[in-house]
């Protein structure tokens, strides 16, 4: 019943167009559509700011700080906090189907149903298992990224060709999470039941004489295979922004250590590392809330199969493929409630940095 | 940097200050340089390279050849052909019947990316402007907020807002206009936080010099605040542009048919390993081909994006 192999390709593509006439003209006007929006935007914002400046007397300030911010509470109001919610309370709910009384019609009703929807998170295997495997990520993708990019950003710190080498390690944060996904999934973690390998690793470990592994199907190893997708993503991330703050720890204080005989382990671990620790801290954060929303890459390289699927792609097929909304909903507030933590930290520091200023 | 860092400052990319570099270059004794440092640093900087390469070169692959051999054994013979780009991109991309050739996807992806980057940047600026320089009460409660949506996972308004925009709704979902809207709601706690990291560092003589010539909000904002934080604008528009057309998820919740862009199928085809996986890389190379563009040239700008942005702490 949750079975979570959906026939996603089901879904895909529009009947057959080809690059003839209608093709064209519907790409036209899909290109005049948005050109026409962004005119009209502008337009309109521009007039409405003007607009306000034509208020005379007092009120005029307000009604122009209205105008500023208006646009974002509305948005951020409507669009993100009463769904978040909405989706709360639909998670305490289920919507069953019942014959009206008087008509005898079914039709939907939402049921109040407590923390059913949660029971069965907990309960039911596949999505215990996808909360388990996203409690994986949380932990290993912050921890690996970081650790690679601190090091990479150590060893290669005023190296020849620093540049260089840091854009090659920054480049997948080019890279969609799909493509990383397809880069790895089907090139590198390839693996051929008969013949030949062509997957790259392991064509590389059959000619070293091991046998052949199937990545991505040995569960649990398969969960750390697609971590190590998004590590390759997030990495470069945090070697630019620790390496910005490797260049701001005052040379003298190296140079102090290095007379005093410290060795450069020493240096690392006492100076280094000490140094940069509110960054650390940053780029553990950010990766960690980022590990915890990506579904691409599941979706694309297991759809969840073999025991690999994490709560944001359960989540999106419980609510959008299956239809069964308040257990996505309940999925979903799973995932809030992973971050509230970190929330509190960021608003509790920012609040200092505010005390600061 | 740590929380000294100047958020958005033209000194904040780890490139700059080239002359204070030489300095510490000249004076600094051997950091960790050793042999073994060297060897790991050249290791990962392979690891992160050859799998991109080894992508462009299996989207070489003829297809009657791509389940049996790799890329270097039909490079070896001299098979490789760029047929296969141009059979995704003008002719079909998978099976005949149901998929129709990658062009589309690759428009879609530019209409769903140009007005999704445009919207957020210019309301994000002027709440930006609002709560760096406009006194009024409850700014500071409002700007917390702001930022701690930051972090809230964009999965807990998915369902709720697919039917605000839905049919019985606002009847957007599945055009373009609702997948616009649904980027730029999901961008604004991000750019209006790294545009108000940059925007308050304006110094306030300008706007105190400007105030006291008469100059009302919406004057400020025109004159003063656009042009001067225009390198914050790139920097996010850098950033938004990446997110978006790189992005899955919003496109699949709020997108249809008529607008999904290249990463939706791309993830389709990717799952079902039947006899049109040979063209699953030649379209994923497709889609990174702009991106990549952008980063490479304007990876400056991004950097500096990142750093603002990451001053959290």
């Amino acid at each position: 019943m949750t079975s979570t192999e959906v026939p996603l390709s089901l879904s895909r593509g529009l009947p057959m167009a080809g690059l003839d006439g209608e093709f064209w003209s519907t790409q036209g006007s899909n290109v005049s559509l948005a050109a026409i929006a962004i005119v009209a935007f502008l337009v309109v914002v521009a007039a409405v700011m003007f607009g306000a400046d034509l208020v005379r007397g007092v009120i005029r300030d307000k009604v122009q700080l209205m105008v500023l911010i208006a646009p974002v509470l509305l948005l951020l109001g409507i669009g993100l906090i009463w769904p978040a919610l909405s989706t709360v309370w639909l998670s305490f709910n289920q919507v069953v189907q019942e014959p009206d009384p008087a008509t005898g019609i079914y039709t939907s009703v939402t049921q109040f149903v407590g923390l059913e929807n949660y029971r069965f998170a907990f309960t039911d295997s596949t999505t215990l298992r996808s909360v388990i495997n996203t409690m994986v990520w949380m932990v290993l993708v912050p921890g690996l990224s970081t650790s690679i990019g601190l090091a990479y950003a150590v060893f290669i710190d005023r190296a020849k060709g620093e540049k260089v080498l840091k854009s090659l390690v920054f480049m997948p944060m080019a890279i969609s999470f799909v493509g990383a996904s397809v880069i790895w999934g089907s090139i590198m973690y390839d693996y051929n039941q008969v013949g030949s390998q062509t997957g790259m690793l392991n064509a590389l470990i059959t000619k070293m004489g091991f046998p052949a592994f199937n990545f991505l199907n040995e569960a649990p190893w398969n969960t750390l295979f697609l971590i190590l997708i998004l590590v390759w993503i997030q990495t470069g991330f945090a070697m630019v922004i620790i390496s910005a703050a490797i260049k701001g720890v005052p040379v003298e204080m190296n140079e102090a250590a290095s007379l005093d005989g410290a060795n450069a382990w020493q240096r690392f671990w006492s100076i280094t590392v000490p140094s940069i620790r509110a960054t650390l801290v940053v780029v553990l954060t950010t990766i960690t809330i980022a590990s915890l929303k990506v579904y691409d890459i599941v979706r694309t390289v297991t759809q969840g199969r073999n025991q690999t699927d994490i709560v944001a792609n359960k989540m999106y097929v419980l609510s959008f493929v299956e239809g069964r909304e308040s257990l996505g909903a309940a999925l979903a507030v799973i995932l809030f409630v992973f971050v509230i933590p970190i929330v509190i930290y960021n608003v509790r520091s920012l609040n200092k940095v505010k005390e600061t200023r | 940097m740590s929380v000294t860092m100047p958020p958005a400052g033209p000194e904040a990319t780890p490139d700059a200050a080239p002359t204070r570099k030489k300095n510490r270059a000249g004076q600094a004794k051997e950091n960790l340089t050793s042999p073994w440092a060297t060897a790991a640093a050249i290791i990962i900087a392979m690891l992160w390279t050859i799998p991109t390469v080894a992508l462009f070169m299996t989207a070489l692959i003829p297809g009657d050849r791509y389940r049996t051999d790799a890329w270097w054994t039909v490079m070896a013979d001299g098979d490789l052909t760029f047929s296969n780009f141009n059979h995704v991109l003008f002719e079909a991309f998978g099976d005949n019947s149901t998929a129709p050739p990658l062009l589309g996807n690759v428009m879609n992806s530019i209409v769903v990316t140009v007005p999704s980057v445009v919207f957020p940047l210019v309301l994000g600026l002027m709440a930006a402007y609002a709560f760096a320089w406009i006194p009024f009460k409850g700014s500071n409660f409002l700007f917390v907020m702001i930022f701690a949506l930051q972090v809230v996972p964009l999965q807990l308004a998915l369902i709720p807002l697919l039917k605000l925009l839905g049919p019985e709704n606002l009847g957007v979902a599945g055009q373009f206009p609702g997948v616009w809207i649904a980027h730029t709601i999901f961008a604004m706690p991000l750019a209006v936080f790294l545009l108000h990291n940059f925007v308050s560092q304006i110094p306030s003589d300008i706007l105190e010099a400007a105030r006291v010539d008469g100059a009302s909000h919406t004057q400020t904002f025109f004159k003063i605040i656009i042009p001067l934080s225009l390198p914050a604008v790139a920097s996010l528009a850098i950033f938004q542009f990446l997110w978006v057309w790189n992005d899955l998820l919003v496109s699949a919740v709020f997108g249809g048919n008529k607008t999904y862009p290249l990463t939706y199928p791309i993830s389709n085809l990717a799952g079902d390993y039947g006899q049109y996986a040979y063209l699953v890389p030649p379209a994923a190379f497709i889609s990174m081909i702009i991106p990549l563009i952008v980063f490479f040239s304007l990876q400056r700008y991004f950097v500096r994006g990142l750093l603002a942005g990451s001053t959290k702490g």
